[in-house]
C-alpha cells in the first residue's frame, strides 16, 4: 500500500500484527488501556544486591526469544550494553530482541552476537557504524524497527514494545535500587529514556559503579521499579559519556546557517515574551543559540521554557534568566550535568513526558520553536535523518519527528551540499519526519518556507533573508554538483520506520 | 546618481582551496579576493591558478571577484595573469606595488588579453597594495597610473616589517602610512582599503580598528574571516539620522535643480557639491545594508 | 598530440578536493581510470566521463589515472586534472 507521504509499504511486516500506514501526524486515535509491568512483591528482609551480572541475568529468568532494553545516556562511553549482551551470550541464550533507546558506535562490539544468533531483532531509535551496516545488510531475522523517542515511549506504554528485562546503567544507585544520573564517575545527567523502561519492564536490573548508602538522592528512578542491583568496577567511560562544554562552532558555513535560523525565529511571529524553544545538538543548531541569545537580550524577551538534549549554551541561557525552566531528557556535556544537579529550574523529564503523542500531552506540544538538523530533505519538505545517501543506516530518529509535529515552528537546518551531494532532493532516501510538519528549511545559500505556511512567507518576505522556493534551492545545488544518479535498492525490507503514532511512514530496503 | 561600487569588506580566500572557492559568495562580502600569493606555497602556484580559473569559469558569483596575483618580479606573476585573465575576473590586485611602471605593465597585459578574449576594453579593473615605505612614497603615482585603478590598499604586516617596528594593539605605527594612503587615493579619485586584522578572536580590538579607519576616510577593509564581513559592514552602515539627513539634502538639491535655482539651502545651511556627494555616498552605503 | 612523459600528481585529499595521479601508458592502451569516491553510485559515471573528456581535449589518448575523490565538484576535478597534465608533460621540476 502507498501511505500518505507516497511511500510503498508492504501489506504485512514481521513483528506487526497489523501494518498501519502513515496517514497524517495526528490522524490516528488510540484506544484501549496502557500496559504495565508484572506485579511484584518484595519482603523487607530481601536483598536486591547480587554479586555478578551472571547471577542477575539468572534471577530475571531471561529466556530465549525475550526482549531486553537499555538506555543510551552513556552515548559513546557505554560499557553496559556490550557487557550484558556478552554475558547473556555466554549463557547460551538465543533469539533475543534488543530494544535500547538508541545505539552508538561503541556498540559495534555486539556484532559477533548478532552473527551467532544471540540477538536476532532490534528495535531502537537508530544505529551507526558497523551496526548500521549490519542492519542495512539484512543480517537480522526480521527488519529492525526504528522509533522516535516519543514513539518508543508510546510503544512501551501501550504494550507494543513489551520489555521483559531492562538493564539500566545507573551512575548513582543504592542497595534498594534508587537511581540518579548526576553523581558518580559515570554521571550522565538526565535518565529520561531509562525512566520509561524502568516503569514498564517486567524485570529491572540496575547496574552501577557507584553504590551509595540508602537513600540515594536525588531519585530519578525509584526503588519500587527495581528488582536487582549489580555493582561493577566501571559502567562507562566518562570521556565518551559527556564532553567538556560544547561550544559554538567556528565553521563559517554553520555560523551563517545559524544566523539565518535566528533571524527566521526573530521574524516568525513566535519570538515573544514567554516563547519556548528546543535546540538540537548539531553544529548549526547549537550555533544558533548564540544569535538567539543576543536577540533575546536586545529585545528584552524572556522565554518560558527550553527543551533538550541539553548543552552548555542552553544552560548559559537558563542561568542568565533568558528561560525560566529547562526540561531535560538527555545531557551532552559536563556543564549540563552540573546544572541538572544543582539548578532547581533545570528539570529532568522522561521520554514520555518529552514526546509520547498518546498521553495527556507531551511537552513538545507546548513548543513554539524547534531547530533540527537533517541528513537530507526533499522538495516536499520530508526529512531523512536515518540513512545516508547510499541507503545505509547511520543516524537516529531521535526526537526529530516528535518535536516537528509538536512545535508551532519547526526549522530544519542543513548544508546545501555535503561533499558533492545535494541535500535538497526530489525524494529523500528515507522519510523520518513528514514534510507537513516541517515549516522552514535553511541552508547557507538560502531558505525555503513550506508553501502551506503562507503566514510565515508573508512575515519573512520583507526581511533581508534569502527566501527562495524549495525548487530554486534544489536548482542551485544541482547546478553546482550535477544531478545525482539514484541509488538502487532491492525489495528486501531491512528496517521499518515507525512514525511516532505507530503507523509506518517508510521502510528501508537493502541497497544493491 | 552614479552607482558607487562598495568595497567595505574585501575577503581573502586561499586560491588553492576548493571548499572555500566554491563557497566564496555566500558570506556577503563586497569583494572576494582569490589569493594566489601568500596563501599558496611555491609548489602549488600552478594548481592554484588553474583552480581559480576553473572556479571563475564554472560559477557566477554575486559579488566582485578579485585575484591577488604574485608580484610580476617573481617567476609567477605573469603566469598568474596569463592563466586567470581569460576567466574574466572583475579585478586584479597587485601586492607590494612600488612604481607606476608596474601598474602600467600589468595594465598592458590585461588590455592584450581582454582583446584576445573579446572582452570590452577596461572590463577588468585593478587595485594595488602598498606594503613598503618606497611604495608609499609613490602612492599617488601608483594610484593614477592607469584608469583601471580602483583602489589602493595598505598591506600592514609587510609595511610594519619594512618600518622595522612591530604591530601594536591600537596600530599607532601605521597612523601616518594610513593617512598618506588615504590622501594619495583621494587625490587620484580612487578608493582606500585598510589592511587585514589577524586575530579573528579579538572582536573588540578589531571593531575599534574598523571604526578608526572609517574615521580616517577608508572605504573598507581587507578581511580574512567570514565572520568579520558582517562586523565591518555594520560599522560602515550609516545611522538612521545620517540616512534621513542625506535624503533631505538630496531632496533639497533636486528641488533647487527643478527650480533652476543656483543656491541650495537646508535648515538655513548652504549645501554645496561636497555635501551632495557625501549624501549620495551615505545612501549608497545604506542601500547596501538593506540588501 | 601531447604525451605524458612522467608520473605527476595534483590536488589534495582535503574535503571537496580530489587527488589525481597521472601516469604514462603504452601507446594504444587508452585511458584507464581507477576512481575512489564516496559517491560511486551517484556520480561515479559522471566523474569518469569528465576525466576522459578532459584528457582527450588535451590531446592525451593513453594514460593511467588514479583519482582519490573527496567530494570534489566538476570545476575542481577539471582543474586538478589539467594541472596534473601540465606537470606530467612538462620537463621535470616545472611549476
Amino acid at each position: 500500500m502507498i501511505n500518505k507521504v507516497g511511500r510503498l509499504i508492504p501489506d504485512t511486516l514481521p513483528g506487526y500484527a497489523e501494518v498501519r500506514p502513515y496517514s497524517g501526524p495526528f490522524a490516528f486515535q488510540p484506544s484501549g488501556r496502557m500496559a504495565g509491568a508484572r506485579l511484584r512483591a518484595q519482603n523487607p528482609a530481601a536483598n536486591k544486591v547480587l554479586a555478578s551480572l551472571e547471577q542477575a541475568i539468572d534471577a530475571t529468568g531471561l529466556k530465549d526469544g525475550m526482549t531486553i532494553s537499555f538506555h543510551h545516556h552513556f552515548r559513546n562511553g557505554d560499557f553496559v550494553l556490550n557487557r550484558v549482551v556478552e554475558t547473556i551470550a555466554r549463557k547460551g541464550i538465543k533469539g533475543l530482541t534488543l530494544a535500547p533507546s538508541s545505539l552508538n558506535d561503541i556498540n559495534d562490539a555486539i556484532l559477533p552476537h548478532i552473527e551467532s544468533g544471540v540477538v536476532t531483532a532490534i528495535e531502537t531509535s537508530g544505529a551507526r557504524g558497523k551496526l548500521g551496516k549490519t542492519i542495512s545488510a539484512g543480517k537480522l531475522a526480521r527488519p529492525a524497527i526504528i522509533r522516535s523517542h516519543g514513539g518508543r515511549a508510546r510503544a512501551i506504554e501501550c504494550g507494543e514494545l513489551k520489555i521483559d528485562v531492562a538493564f539500566i546503567g545507573a551512575p548513582c544507585c543504592d542497595k534498594a535500587g534508587n537511581i540518579n544520573g548526576v553523581d558518580g564517575p559515570s554521571a550522565c545527567g538526565s535518565m529520561g529514556y531509562a525512566m520509561v523502561d524502568a516503569a514498564y519492564a517486567d524485570k529491572v536490573v540496575a547496574i552501577t559503579d557507584h553504590l551509595v548508602p540508602h537513600p540515594a538522592f536525588p531519585i530519578s528512578i525509584p526503588q519500587t521499579q527495581v528488582d536487582f542491583v549489580v555493582e561493577l568496577d566501571s559502567i562507562g567511560d566518562p570521556a565518551g559519556i559527556a564532553s567538556g562544554a560544547l561550544r559554538i562552532s567556528r565553521n563559517p558555513r554553520e555560523l551563517l546557517i545559524a544566523e539565518y535560523a535566528a533571524a527566521v525565529i526573530e521574524h516568525s511571529g513566535y519570538f515573544n515574551e514567554g516563547y519556548s524553544l528546543q535546540l538540537g545538538s548539531g553544529g548549526a543548531s547549537l550555533a544558533a543559540a548564540q544569535f538567539i541569545r543576543e536577540k533575546m537580550k536586545a529585545r528584552n524577551i524572556q522565554g518560558s521554557f527550553g527543551v533538550g538534549g541539553v548543552t552548555a549554551p542552553f544552560v548559559d541561557m537558563l542561568n542568565e534568566g533568558l528561560f525560566s525552566v529547562l526540561f531535560d531528557t538527555q545531557d551532552f556535556d559536563l556543564p549540563s550535568i552540573e546544572s541538572l544537579k544543582n539548578n532547581p529550574r533545570h528539570l529532568e523529564m522522561s521520554a514520555s513526558y518529552y514526546a509520547n503523542p498518546h498521553s495527556g500531552g507531551p511537552i513538545v506540544n507546548n513548543l513554539d520553536v524547534v531547530i533540527l538538523s537533517a541528513t537530507e530533505v526533499d522538495v516536499d519538505f520530508n526529512v531523512n535523518v536515518i540513512t545516508d545517501s547510499n541507503g545505509i543506516i547511520m543516524g537516529a530518529s531521535g526526537g526529530h519527528s516528535d518535536t516537528a509535529a509538536g512545535a508551532k515552528l519547526a526549522i530544519v537546518v542543513a548544508p546545501l551540499l555535503r561533499g558533492r551531494l545535494p541535500m535538497v532532493l526530489d525524494r529523500v532516501n528515507t522519510i523520518v519526519t513528514p514534510g507537513e510538519t516541517v515549516d522552514v528549511i535553511i541552508t547557507e545559500r538560502g531558505l525555503a518556507v513550506n508553501p502551506k505556511r503562507t503566514d510565515l512567507l508573508d512575515r519573512l518576505k520583507d526581511t533581508r533573508l534569502p527566501v527562495l522556493d524549495i525548487r530554486e534551492l534544489q536548482d542551485i545545488a544541482y547546478k553546482m554538483s550535477g544531478k545525482p544518479e539514484s541509488v538502487e535498492t532491492s525489495d528486501e525490507v531491512v528496517a521499518v520506520i515507525e512514525y511516532r503514532d505507530g503507523s509506518i511512514i517508510d521502510v528501508v530496503r537493502k541497497p544493491l | 546618481m552614479q552607482t558607487l561600487k562598495l568595497r567595505r569588506a574585501m575577503m581573502f580566500m586561499p586560491g588553492n582551496n576548493p571548499a572555500m572557492l566554491q563557497n566564496a559568495g555566500i558570506y556577503g562580502a563586497d569583494s572576494v579576493i582569490f589569493d594566489l600569493e601568500d596563501a599558496v606555497s611555491i609548489h602549488e602556484k600552478d594548481s592554484a591558478r588553474q583552480l581559480v580559473l576553473q572556479a571563475l569559469t564554472h560559477f557566477t558569483y554575486s559579488c566582485e571577484i578579485a585575484i591577488r596575483i604574485n608580484h610580476i618580479q617573481t617567476p609567477y606573476g605573469f603566469r598568474d595573469l596569463e592563466t586567470v585573465l581569460p576567466g574574466k575576473p572583475d579585478l586584479i590586485r597587485l601586492p607590494k606595488a612600488e612604481s607606476a611602471e608596474e601598474i602600467q605593465t600589468v595594465a598592458e597585459v590585461i588590455a592584450r588579453i581582454e582583446r584576445e578574449c573579446g572582452f570590452p576594453d577596461g572590463t577588468i579593473k585593478m587595485g594595488a597594495a602598498i606594503e613598503t615605505a618606497k611604495g608609499l612614497r609613490q602612492a599617488y603615482a601608483i594610484a593614477s597610473a592607469s584608469p583601471r585603478m580602483e583602489f589602493l590598499a595598505i598591506g600592514g604586516e609587510d609595511f610594519i616589517a619594512d618600518l622595522k617596528t612591530t604591530r601594536s594593539k591600537d596600530g599607532r605605527e601605521l597612523f601616518v602610512a594610513r593617512s598618506q594612503l588615504v590622501l594619495a587615493a583621494r587625490e587620484a579619485g580612487i578608493q582606500a582599503i585598510d589592511t587585514v586584522f589577524a586575530d579573528a578572536n579579538d572582536d573588540e580590538t578589531f571593531l575599534n580598528e574598523v571604526r578608526f579607519i572609517k574615521q580616517l576616510g577608508f572605504d573598507g577593509k581587507s578581511v580574512i574571516n567570514p565572520r568579520q564581513v558582517r562586523q565591518v559592514q555594520e560599522v560602515f552602515a550609516p545611522t538612521e539620522k545620517e540616512i534621513s539627513h542625506a535624503r533631505r539634502v538630496l531632496a533639497a538639491y533636486q528641488d533647487a535643480l527643478d527650480r533652476k535655482s543656483g543656491v541650495i539651502a537646508l535648515d538655513g545651511k548652504m549645501i554645496d557639491t561636497p555635501i551632495v556627494t557625501r549624501a549620495e555616498r551615505v545612501l549608497a552605503y545604506a542601500a547596501a545594508v538593506r540588501n | 598530440m601531447k604525451s605524458i612523459t612522467h608520473v605527476a600528481q595534483a590536488g589534495t585529499v582535503e574535503s571537496s578536493d580530489i587527488l589525481i595521479n597521472l601516469a604514462p601508458a603504452q601507446p594504444q592502451s587508452g585511458i584507464q581510470i581507477e576512481l575512489a569516491t564516496p559517491t560511486p553510485k551517484q556520480y561515479g559515471a559522471q566523474i569518469r566521463e569528465l576525466i576522459r573528456q578532459t584528457l582527450t581535449a588535451h590531446g592525451i589518448a593513453d594514460a593511467v589515472v588514479q583519482a582519490t575523490d573527496k567530494g570534489a565538484l566538476d570545476y575542481t576535478i577539471k582543474a586538478r586534472l589539467i594541472t596534473a597534465i601540465e606537470r606530467a608533460c612538462a620537463p621535470e621540476g616545472g611549476n
